[in-house]
């Protein structure tokens, strides 16, 4: 049935095989666009953010509390260019810049040695670099504490900014929330399309889909209210806000994505193959459950890659329901996701300073995971359906 | 009329209008804490000067400074000092000049824990303790034998800056403390756990046991009352500011400041729930 060779079809569809109405080849050349627009977005979005992160991947940034002083006396004796660094100005701003305003800088630079609190200048964690890529991925006996550990305490005189926590935290939120929500999905969308009844369909399929137009705000607010307490009642564990309860919560922002898109790819299985099955004695069960979900495999996949993506991507749950950077793998323990992160320390951070490039790092980070997830999931979903094409 | 004049006229008429309208529109941005105290000033002055317009909005202490160098903003609100880095930014600015900080009101912090609790006070060597987790357990106050629940805030609130600088001497809260969105969170989470304890502004209140605090072992417990707190004997306190360049420091903008300091000004601090300047600080 296929058409004999492939049809021309050249540069924005303009040789093609039958002539396009004006209006509408201008209206498609505008889709066009619009979609070109879209990527470049993306592209413009990941420059963005990767920019902004760049001086602390690349260890340029010094978070290091005491810093060598210039005194603004000695401003003369130096090469310009080594004053214009020390003040962490550009060239333009340096070169626009009179003698009183790059005075005050160094002044002002002064007062905030002057500031250090005593106990901190004879402190060995005050001359570290703490962005340095060893202090966010490796443990570090920092003053105080008793062996080496995962901190992520960006605010206060030393900037701990381990990054560990905050993956596992996410991590964890993310696994109970696909682990509760990906079986409870897929087994109401296999009952909906295979097994329930017209008149049951009808009603719980826009039930399940008007859940996920509840805003997560609220979604949050009900899991810290009453999730929480009915949870801590059944299990007993002692923190009443945790990576269980946020992973629950997250689990109705994910439920309805993984069933609507695994619904479709259910129902959009033909019609023949039930009937195929069905005549050569199968049970409504067995078909559903041994031709139609292995035939809706790719689409069925592809919900739970989605569904993965809105975990992974959920702010607001998380950020209401638990919120702790504790280094632990105890699902009964405190999470913070980077999301959460970012979303909470954004709004105070020093424009340009160390910590907001280090949100900028967290963001391009998990921009790359979940590029990468969704790139490997591209691919096994591509041999799932080269597979059951018979294509291999 | 011909058709260039028109335009030329309407032109003139926009621009008229938008310059006088920028003229009377005061902008004002920053800390999330101050934000509903900032509303009720700039309420009440327009009440009184309809000519002038305020503009309130939060997002936080760093957006409002950053907000402020940018000059999208007048004034700037703030819970905690402006960092020395943020001088350096609004220097480069304005020309070399520093913002102009003004103290507008004070705020005590509360140590809360749950009304079924036993325990009926605590020095700030504990309170150190407790939030470092070196102590974990409320038997070692005198309370029950069950863990503690830390709740403290979000690390972009100036109140967690201020706790950790002066409660905590600087050092690490425990990596187990739960950081909640705000004060009401807090509170709302050490209401229902009854072994929980947090920290947030004197004003906010129900649900809650406002612990009175020991500034040292030997002390008497202090309670977070206003009497206290203006009196400077209860431990921890701290002041709101506001910024501003001090080049828009004038007319309208000095005035309003002059207001928000003056006892009309510090009245409504009262009834928003935090404590009134003393006297020294006030705009006579």
């Amino acid at each position: 049935m296929q058409p004999q060779g492939k049809r021309p079809i050249g540069w924005m569809g303009i040789h093609r095989g039958h002539r396009a109405h004006p209006f509408e080849w201008l209206a498609e050349k505008a889709i066009f666009l619009v979609s070109l627009s879209a990527i470049l977005m993306v592209l413009l979005i990941f420059v963005f953010v990767a920019r902004e992160a760049i001086p602390v991947m690349f260890g340029r940034m010094d978070s290091a509390l005491i810093q060598p002083i210039i005194p603004p006396d000695e401003t003369d004796m130096h090469p310009p260019e080594k004053i214009r660094e020390y003040l962490g100005l550009t060239k333009q701003q340096f070169t626009a810049m009179d003698k009183d305003i790059i005075r005050t800088l160094m002044e002002v630079k002064v007062d905030a040695q002057n500031e250090i609190p005593p106990s901190f200048r004879t402190d060995p964690d005050a001359k570290l670099n703490t962005t340095e890529w060893r202090y966010l991925l490796q443990p570090y006996q920092w003053t105080g504490y008793e062996k080496p550990a995962y901190i992520w305490q960006p605010v206060g005189q030393i900037h701990k900014y381990n990054i560990v926590p905050l993956f596992v935290g996410t991590l964890k939120t993310t696994a109970v929330g696909l682990l509760f929500a990906v079986p409870l999905a897929i087994g109401a969308a296999i009952y909906v399309s295979q097994l329930a009844r017209p008149r049951a369909r009808e009603i719980i399929k826009p039930t399940i889909e008007l859940l996920s137009g509840i805003p997560s705000v609220v979604v949050g607010f009900f899991a810290l209210l009453v999730m929480a307490t009915f949870l801590q009642s059944i299990f007993g564990y002692q923190t009443r806000l945790n990576a269980f309860v946020a992973g629950i919560a997250l689990s109705f922002a994910v439920i309805p994505i993984v069933f609507s898109i695994a619904e479709d790819a259910l129902t959009s299985v033909p019609r023949s193959y039930t009937q195929a099955a069905l005549a050569l004695g199968a049970s409504r069960w067995q078909t559903a459950w041994q031709i139609i979900l292995p035939a809706a495999l790719p689409g069925v996949f592809a919900a739970i890659v989605l569904g993965f993506g809105r975990a992974i991507g959920e702010t607001m749950i998380i950020l209401m329901v638990t919120s702790a950077s504790e280094m632990s793998w105890s699902l009964f323990s405190g999470a913070r996701s980077i999301t959460a992160t970012i979303a909470a320390e954004m709004g105070e951070v020093v424009r340009g300073g160390h910590h907001y490039r280090m949100l900028f790092l967290l963001g391009a980070l998990l921009f790359a995971a979940t590029f990468v997830t969704n790139m490997v999931a591209e691919i096994i979903m591509l041999r799932f359906k080269r597979r059951l094409e018979g294509k291999r | 009329m011909n058709m260039k004049s028109r335009i030329a006229l309407a032109t003139l008429f926009v621009a008229t209008t938008v310059a006088c309208q920028a003229a009377g529109t005061i902008t004002v941005k920053g800390s999330d804490t101050l934000v509903i105290l900032a509303q009720k000033w700039a309420e009440v002055y327009m009440g009184k000067h309809p000519e002038v317009k305020i503009q309130v909005t939060g997002g936080g202490t760093g957006t409002g400074f950053a907000a402020l160098q940018n000059k999208t903003t007048d004034l700037c609100n703030a819970s905690r000092k402006i960092k020395a880095k943020e001088i350096a930014t609004c220097v480069a600015a304005f020309n070399g000049a520093k913002p102009t900080e003004y103290k507008v009101a004070v705020d005590g912090l509360s140590i809360y824990v749950s009304v079924e609790n036993p325990v009926k006070e605590l020095s700030l060597e504990q309170l150190e303790g407790i939030f470092t987790g070196k102590i974990k357990n409320w038997k070692e106050l005198g309370g029950n034998d069950a863990p503690i629940t830390l709740y403290s805030r979000e690390n972009s609130s100036g109140t967690y800056e201020f706790f950790k600088e002066h409660v905590l001497n600087g050092k690490d809260f425990a990596s187990s403390a739960q950081t909640m969105p705000g004060t009401a969170a807090v509170l709302q989470a050490v209401a229902k756990d009854k072994n929980g304890i947090g920290y947030g502004g004197a004003a906010y209140g129900a649900g809650a046991k406002h612990l009175p605090i020991k500034p040292s072992a030997n002390e008497p417990a202090i309670e977070p009352t206003e009497e206290n707190v203006l009196g400077q004997k209860y431990p921890i306190w701290r002041y709101l500011y506001v910024y501003v360049n001090p080049a828009l420091d004038k007319g309208e903008i000095a005035a309003y400041l002059n207001w928000i300091r003056g006892d009309e000004g510090q009245k409504l601090v009262k009834e928003v729930g935090y404590f009134p300047l003393p006297a020294q600080w006030r705009q006579k």
